[in-house]
């Protein structure tokens, strides 16, 4: 009988490890990975061909949909890329609102990352606790845009509408009583600024919590340290951009390095790595969670003090106030002008990159001058990672790939796009 | 709209712009600068000195390119050409007016220049960001050297720009379908590829299994494409374009 020197395993579509829908190839010495080829575009959808046959603001909704743990630093990416070629600037409170959701995304999503990568490899606990933890930032979203995920709440030159002054509140009912309800319903007592300051004071406990489930914990050290090791030099190679750099002891955050909006007046500081395995990402994205919190926290300071504009003046790029149109015929065509035909944006083409949780999500926009962009491409963080998984677990256990998958925080939508 | 002064587009000249002689310098006579919006420099190259441009980027002491961000095609096909054309007002909906598809216009362009390759370089050690281009000389079939050799992130873009847009890149070393359909026929983000596709794809319970056949569904404009002059004023905004 020959002897079999290796075989080739296939993992995913459908694996609860494969976040979404990736279909890896691998071929196996023992449970030692030889080579990984993933194969993806499960869940492709074209947006950006779908971006080209409609007008700028109509493709901001498709935005939340590529990396849909991270829904607005998506569309900050994309309003941020049809501002510059408009030539404007939003206001300065809606630079702070930006910068604010920015953050409050990336908690979001960093807690999605800590849940799911601790369930892949064999931690549940810290996963109920991530998701406590998320409902209160989803509840901030829905209150500014009413829905929780998809929020298309970011528009070339500001944002949609102020934060609103007061938060929905719980209701007694046959399943929680009036008393349960007045205890959820303290921290919503005031307006959103308050809602979300009372959730920044308690945040660092929270994380605390995760720390003292994970950090110490003899078994996730097992699972993570000395898995996945990328030199900083390879990193550089390989795109990686965001935590995952940073995890290599690269010190390049585009918050600090090419600021955007008001990040260059928020104190906050840059955690990197020193061995560039898996350990070293989880710490770094621990630290980012704490830091993101302060900065939370700053722009709620910042905004309870300072009311204004959160859109420009420039009746081009905003659709003219519901009162206006009640009795002004002008108006009443303008606004059906702008939400059919909408605006034209100057020739010329850029890129505008925002530092998203998972990396440097990038938006190049080539403009011919239409109400439509002539050409979109979404440069996804997850891409470049993904494409080097094949050197990250060569040599690997089977179960390494999993924890390797985790670290990546690989999220479909914006692979496939 | 206006267009404040300081951000209007200022042609990144040697003259004035020592980065911009620099990146001439570097890159050598077979590329050159064109306008971009300012803070931003775009240097297009000839289709054949594109990896050696590309080197000469990433390994000069004062420029240092060290990572490839982004690389993606481009189809120049139907570049500022608007799908609205009626003059007089129909009577029988806007549909009617809308041009669509390729051949509504004759195309005024020259041969090799339809497919571009745009790669989006950064230098973290100095903080810059480059865009890079370059035209593939044949339209028919777009081919251009791979850039794998000098980033390795290079890989899987390429694989994309061939998937999506069908351009060849010579000397990569897995040059498959990566987005697409196992099987797909066609590359669909050219500007001659319908937004509906060619082929739908349905369960059939008498052949239990997966079926492709042609679409059903008939293409639709719901907003025609159309280019105003709103801009005619900004200063120096007819010179901005790439082509």
């Amino acid at each position: 009988m020959a002897e079999i020197q290796s075989y080739t395993m296939n993992f995913g579509p459908q694996h609860p490890a494969a976040h979404g829908v990736l279909r890896l190839v691998l071929e196996l010495d023992g449970e030692v990975i030889q080579k990984a080829d993933p194969h993806i575009g499960l869940l492709h959808r074209a947006t950006e061909k779908l971006a080209e046959s409609k007008p700028f603001n109509q493709s901001i909704g498709y935005m939340d949909r590529l990396d849909y743990v991270s829904m607005m630093c998506n569309e900050h990416a994309y309003v941020m890329a049809i501002e510059r070629l408009l030539g404007i600037t939003p206001p300065l409170r809606a630079q702070y609102i930006r910068t604010m959701f920015d953050e409050i995304t990336r908690i979001l999503n960093h807690l999605m990352w800590l849940g799911a990568h601790g369930l892949d490899i064999g931690a549940m606990t810290v996963f109920l606790l991530a998701f406590k933890d998320r409902e209160t930032l989803m509840d901030c979203y829905e209150a500014v845009s009413g829905t929780r995920m998809h929020a298309t709440y970011y528009r070339p030159g500001g944002v949609h509408r102020d934060l609103p002054h007061e938060m929905p509140k719980y209701q007694a009912s046959r399943w929680r009583t009036q008393k349960e309800a007045d205890r959820l319903n303290e921290a919503r007592a005031a307006g959103m600024l308050e809602f979300i300051e009372d959730f920044t004071r308690r945040f660092p406990k929270a994380v605390d919590e995760y720390e003292t489930l994970l950090t110490d914990n003899r078994i996730w050290k097992q699972r993570t340290v000395n898995i996945g090791v990328v030199t900083p030099e390879r990193a550089l190679q390989l795109g990686f951009t965001g935590p995952m750099l940073r995890g290599s002891g690269i010190a390049w955050d585009l918050r600090k390095k090419q600021a955007y909006e008001v990040y260059d007046r928020m104190q906050f500081d840059i955690p990197v790595g020193v061995n560039g395995d898996c350990y070293d990402r989880y710490l770094v994205r621990i630290e980012e969670l704490r830091q993101s919190n302060r900065i939370v926290a700053q722009c709620v300071e910042w905004l309870k003090q300072n009311p204004g504009p959160v859109m420009v003046a420039d009746a081009k790029v905003r659709a003219p106030r519901r009162e206006d149109m009640k009795g002004d015929m002008e108006s009443l065509i303008h606004h059906f002008k702008f939400m059919t035909e909408g605006y034209c944006v100057p020739e010329g083409e850029t890129y505008a990159a925002v530092e998203a949780p998972k990396g440097e999500f990038g938006i190049y926009i080539v403009s011919d001058g239409a109400n439509k962009p002539y050409r979109l491409k979404c440069r996804a963080p997850g891409f470049p990672h993904l494409a080097s998984l094949e050197e990250m677990v060569k040599g690997h256990m089977l179960a390494d790939v999993v924890a390797v998958i985790g670290t990546q925080d690989i999220v479909f939508g914006e692979i496939d796009r | 709209m206006s267009v404040p002064a300081d951000t209007a587009a200022a042609p990144a000249t040697p003259a004035v712009d020592p980065l911009a002689a620099l990146l001439l310098e570097v890159a050598g006579p077979a590329a050159r600068l064109v306008p971009s919006l300012p803070g931003e420099y775009t240097l297009e190259c000839d289709a054949a000195a594109w990896t050696a441009v590309a080197t000469a980027l990433r390994d000069h002491p004062q420029l240092r390119f060290d990572q490839l961000v982004d690389l993606c095609g481009v189809d120049y096909l139907e570049y500022g050409r608007s799908e609205w054309k009626t003059h007089s007002a129909t009577g029988s909906g806007f549909s009617r007016g809308v041009a669509r598809g390729v051949g509504a216009e004759p195309a005024a362009r020259a041969p090799g220049t339809r497919f571009a390759v745009v790669a989006h370089l950064l230098s973290v050690a100095h903080n810059r960001r480059l865009r890079l281009r370059a035209f593939c000389a044949d339209d028919a079939d777009p081919m251009i050297d791979s850039l794998v050799g000098v980033w390795a992130s290079a890989n899987w873009f390429e694989r994309e720009a061939f998937d999506l847009f069908g351009i060849l890149f010579a000397g990569h070393p897995d040059l498959r379908r990566i987005l697409t359909d196992y099987g797909f026929i066609g590359h669909p983000f050219r500007k001659d590829f319908p937004l509906i596709g060619h082929v739908e794809v349905r369960y059939d319970p008498a052949k239990q299994r997966v079926v492709y056949e042609p679409v059903s569904i008939e293409p639709r404009t719901l907003v025609p494409r159309v280019i105003r002059d709103d801009h005619r004023y900004a200063p120096g905004l007819a010179a901005r374009g790439t082509k």
